[in-house]
């Protein structure tokens, strides 16, 4: 039987022939890395590999000293005879697919994607191959995203209706990525849009690698309660519940998570509102993106593992599952991993 | 529908009482009239019957959907509802707002009653083509017959009184009696002066639970103590000739009780009487599941009445000789009580007169509190001798002074997800005692824990696992609960041969290891000092 171009080890997904790690949980030599997510960009590794349009989040996240190398989506470069193409996913700004082609056979590691339309992000570009690996975070057929400009509509009309009434909003997102999506969906004539440190960041990360994003206002520059009557703050979830609800006076919260779906989650939440919105692909979003890569093989890591492989086998796909160390949506969210600190 | 939809979401995603009330006032001035009636209709505690069973609903949906029941199976233990697991498979067309309440309740839900199964599938999946995600869901809940909401009467009234400017007691008392849902009845309910409907019972006065003890109230003299009935509450309508029997939760409940109506052809016209509905034989009170047997039993048989005879045990008269006598002291219409009762004639009056308790001093109602197992009351009611009838709840004029529940340490043995707020999170829990060394379930409980307490629970459920029974989990028995209920009796269906009432989980023990648990015995014990009648049942 021939060996498995890719393969899961202690450290990380492994591809031997080029000796090389893609988004290894522990310091390895060389790392290719998906995105910026700390359940996939780990710190401590000595090279590391990266779509361009990642590198100011990579340095943000691992730091300056990290020595990170990077490559456009969609041009080829040779490691050890193993050729690696990064095309984009959809899922944060820089965000890769990593197609990994060696002797005429095609592997695609997708990291986290999601094929819905994302305004602050290149759009995900499906890639044909023989073995794809995908993820599984919303893996259930109850997990349908709706346009994000029906989600703009509503977090706009919500923070409206506050702003009339001299409410300040208080906006939870993951600070690499949901934070700045939503920020690009923002109408900035309803009022001003105040950041968290760990999301104005990422901001400027975004901002160098040429995202236009609305004026935001770092949450330090605002002296005092007055300023934040009808203004809309992004913050990280780790942020919840902290001084900041205090300092911003009186306010409505709001998280935004693909989780958001089901109204159990939405109960539960501190939160006065759920929208939903994923950087996540969707039920049917998995899907389609496995179909267009024509794979004669799906691995299935982080998320409903064993529902969507038993399903893709139901359907006539060939799957499996990956035991992997990523951690799905959990993952995005950095307040619990490597954080900002670092950067 | 699309604003009800709305609503309805809206008032689950939060908890706080404000903004309920805010949501209802922007619904009241955005929807048209006939829906807002639905709203009253269905969020002062009616529901909706069920029409379709909830295993047709999961097959259905999983067609439609083109999904494998199991995987429908995968997606109902994420979402923890099943009308909410249904509306979010099917997928969504982009349509809303093509239906009104009125069609809907009105003309489809009739079709559905009449229709076979295979034309109920077809009107069913064609709705729920044609509504979004948030009307599917609402109208699973209807047809499935779980709809439920939390949001008390009182938001209502409250919400409906700010829209309109009228006070909240016109408003309750307009709610009190049948809702038929329309345009008018909305105009009605809002209107400046409204027709009187005979059937109209008053709003209940209730009463807080006594904190601390009575001597707190003052002079004992300006207190009336009677027995707290552990029946169902109800007034006691008679005008122009017709007797209408209302619970607390606005059911005209006449069809269950035809006793009783017939008992209050003798009452005076233009009378309301209030009191506790109680299954009583030779002059003792019968357990609280006797009276179960008769509650949901409409048009009972002779039969099951004379097995289950209701009594109404009266202790107040907001309505005497046709006059609204609400505002008079507690002790005036207590006499005014007395003449209505007194007037009955022949031997089996199934009104009768909740007595006035004699005592001098706290120390003496205290003494005679001690017997209220023995009577099968809850406790005492403490009642300010100038007290109106008033409306709803008001703070120092009525107490209850319920005895101490019962409580016993137990085990935590199995545990499952709870539905709706809680979907998703292990919340129901099956607790055991002790008996000849093994541990034997008895109860099971949902509440009493907080929020923090709950996710710890969930996180060890989670960690300690044995095995996995469908939704339900066995635990490794670590954790200790002190459980409280207010009443047991024996039972064949329970496997410790013992079923409690009202459980709830009183604190968690963390203090005491498993075997610190109480002994089945303990059971025994509370039940042979509760009902002395049951050791010696033959004499
Ligand atoms: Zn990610
Ligand atoms: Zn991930």
């Amino acid at each position: 039987m021939k060996k498995d171009l890719i393969t899961v080890n202690q450290n990380g997904l492994y591809c031997e022939s080029g000796d090389f790690y893609i988004d290894p949980w522990r310091s390895v030599n060389r790392a290719l890395v998906t995105h910026g997510h700390s359940d996939h960009a780990r710190y401590g590794s000595s090279k590391y590999l990266c779509a361009d349009r990642s590198l100011h989040i990579m340095q943000s996240r691992l730091g300056r000293g990290a020595h990170i190398q990077t490559v456009v989506y969609g041009k080829t470069m040779t490691i050890n005879g193993v050729e690696v193409t990064f095309y984009p996913a959809g899922h944060v700004l820089g965000s890769a697919q990593i197609l990994v082609s060696y002797k005429g056979e095609r592997w695609v590691v997708s990291g986290d994607y999601n094929v819905s339309p994302n305004r602050s992000c290149d759009p995900f570009e499906p890639v044909k191959c023989d073995v794809f690996i995908t993820e599984s975070t919303f893996g259930l057929p109850i997990y349908n995203w709706k346009p994000e400009e029906e989600i703009s509509a509503e977090i706009n009309a919500w923070w409206r209706i506050n702003a009339f009434e001299n409410r300040a909003c208080i906006l939870y997102g993951y600070s690499l990525g949901k934070a700045q999506r939503l920020i690009s969906l923002l109408d900035p004539t309803i009022g001003k849009i105040i950041t968290h440190p760990g999301v104005e960041a990422l901001n400027n990360a975004y901002r160098l690698t040429g995202v236009d994003l609305p004026l935001t206002i770092p949450l330090n520059e605002i002296k005092d309660k007055k300023g934040f009557e009808g203004a809309i703050i992004i913050a990280p979830p780790g942020a919840e519940g902290s001084s900041l609800e205090k300092r911003a006076g009186e306010s409505e919260t709001a998280f935004a998570s693909g989780w958001m779906q089901v109204r159990g989650n939405r109960r539960r939440l501190n939160s006065d509102r759920g929208f939903v919105l994923s950087d996540h692909s969707d039920w049917k979003g998995l899907i389609s993106a496995i179909q267009q890569t024509g794979a004669s093989r799906v691995l299935v890591t982080h998320g409903f593992v064993n529902t969507f492989v038993r399903w893709l086998n139901e359907n006539g796909f060939n799957a499996a599952p990956l035991e992997t160390m990523y951690s799905g949506d959990a993952g995005d969210d950095d307040t619990a991993g490597t954080g900002e600190e670092q950067g | 529908m699309k604003d009800f939809a709305l609503l309805f979401r809206s008032l689950e995603e939060t908890t706080s009482t404000n903004r309920k009330i805010s949501a209802l006032i922007s619904f009241y001035e955005s929807a048209p009239r006939e829906e807002i009636s639905y709203a009253v209709l269905y969020l002062t505690g009616n529901k909706p019957r069920r029409i379709v069973s909830s295993a047709l609903m999961r097959s259905w949906a999983a067609e439609e959907a083109g999904i494998a029941e199991w995987l429908f199976e995968e997606c109902y233990q994420v979402v923890g509802d099943l009308s909410e697991t249904l509306s979010l498979i099917i997928p969504d067309s982009g349509k809303s707002g093509l239906f009104k309440m009125g069609e809907i309740v009105g003309k489809v839900f009739p079709l559905l009653a009449a229709a076979d199964e295979a034309t109920k599938k077809e009107i069913v999946k064609d709705i729920w083509r044609n509504m979004s995600v948030n009307e599917r869901f609402l109208f699973n809940k209807m047809i499935g017959g779980s709809f439920r909401v939390g949001v008390s009467s009182q938001i209502v009234i409250t919400s409906l009184s700010r829209y309109s400017g009228l006070p909240e007691s016109v408003i309750a008392q307009r709610l009190m009696g049948k809702i038929t849902p329309s345009a008018d009845f909305i105009d009605v309910l809002l209107a400046e002066e409204t027709t009187r409907d005979i059937s109209r019972p008053y709003p209940f006065a209730l009463a807080y639970p006594l904190g601390n003890e009575p001597e707190e109230l003052g002079e004992p003299g300006e207190w009336q103590a009677e027995w707290k009935w552990d029946g169902i509450r109800a007034q006691l309508v008679k005008r122009e000739g017709k007797v209408f029997l209302w619970s607390r939760g606005m059911e005209l409940i006449n069809d269950s009780f035809p006793d009783i109506i017939s008992a209050a052809a003798e009452l005076p016209e233009g009378t309301v009487l209030d009191g506790e509905l109680l299954v009583m034989l030779d002059g003792k009170v019968l357990p609280f599941n006797s009276l179960q047997q008769r509650i949901g039993k409409k048009s009972p048989g002779k039969k099951l009445i004379s097995a289950n005879p209701v009594y109404l045990m009266a202790y107040d008269i907001p309505e005497y000789d046709t006059a609204d006598i609400r505002d008079l002291p507690i002790s005036e219409r207590r006499i005014k009580l007395n003449q209505v009762i007194s007037g009955f004639k022949g031997d089996d009056n199934r009104i009768l007169l909740s007595p006035v308790l004699d005592f001098n001093s706290w120390s003496e109602l205290r003494e005679i509190r001690r017997g209220s197992r023995e009577m099968g009351v809850e406790g005492l009611m403490l009642k300010r001798k100038s007290s109106p009838y008033f409306d709803g709840r008001k703070r120092g004029d009525w107490w209850k002074w319920k005895v101490d529940p019962l409580t016993v340490d137990c085990v935590l043995l199995y545990a499952q997800p709870g539905h709706g707020r809680r979907a998703g999170l292990f919340t129901d829990y099956t607790f055991a005692v002790w008996d000849n060394g093994k541990l034997v379930p008895f109860a099971k409980a949902y509440s009493g824990l907080t929020d923090k307490e709950i996710n710890e629970v969930d996180r060890f459920v989670k960690a300690n696992t044995i095995e996995k029974f469908g939704p339900v989990r066995s635990v490794t028995p670590m954790l200790v609960f002190e459980l409280a209920f207010e009443g047991l009796q024996l039972s064949t269906r329970h496997k410790s041969g013992i079923a409690v009432r009202f459980p709830r989980i009183s604190r968690w023990r963390r203090d005491l290891d498993i075997k610190d648990a109480d002994d089945l015995q303990k059971l025994k014990e509370y039940l042979k000092a509760i009902s002395p009648g049951d050791a010696d049942a033959g004499s």
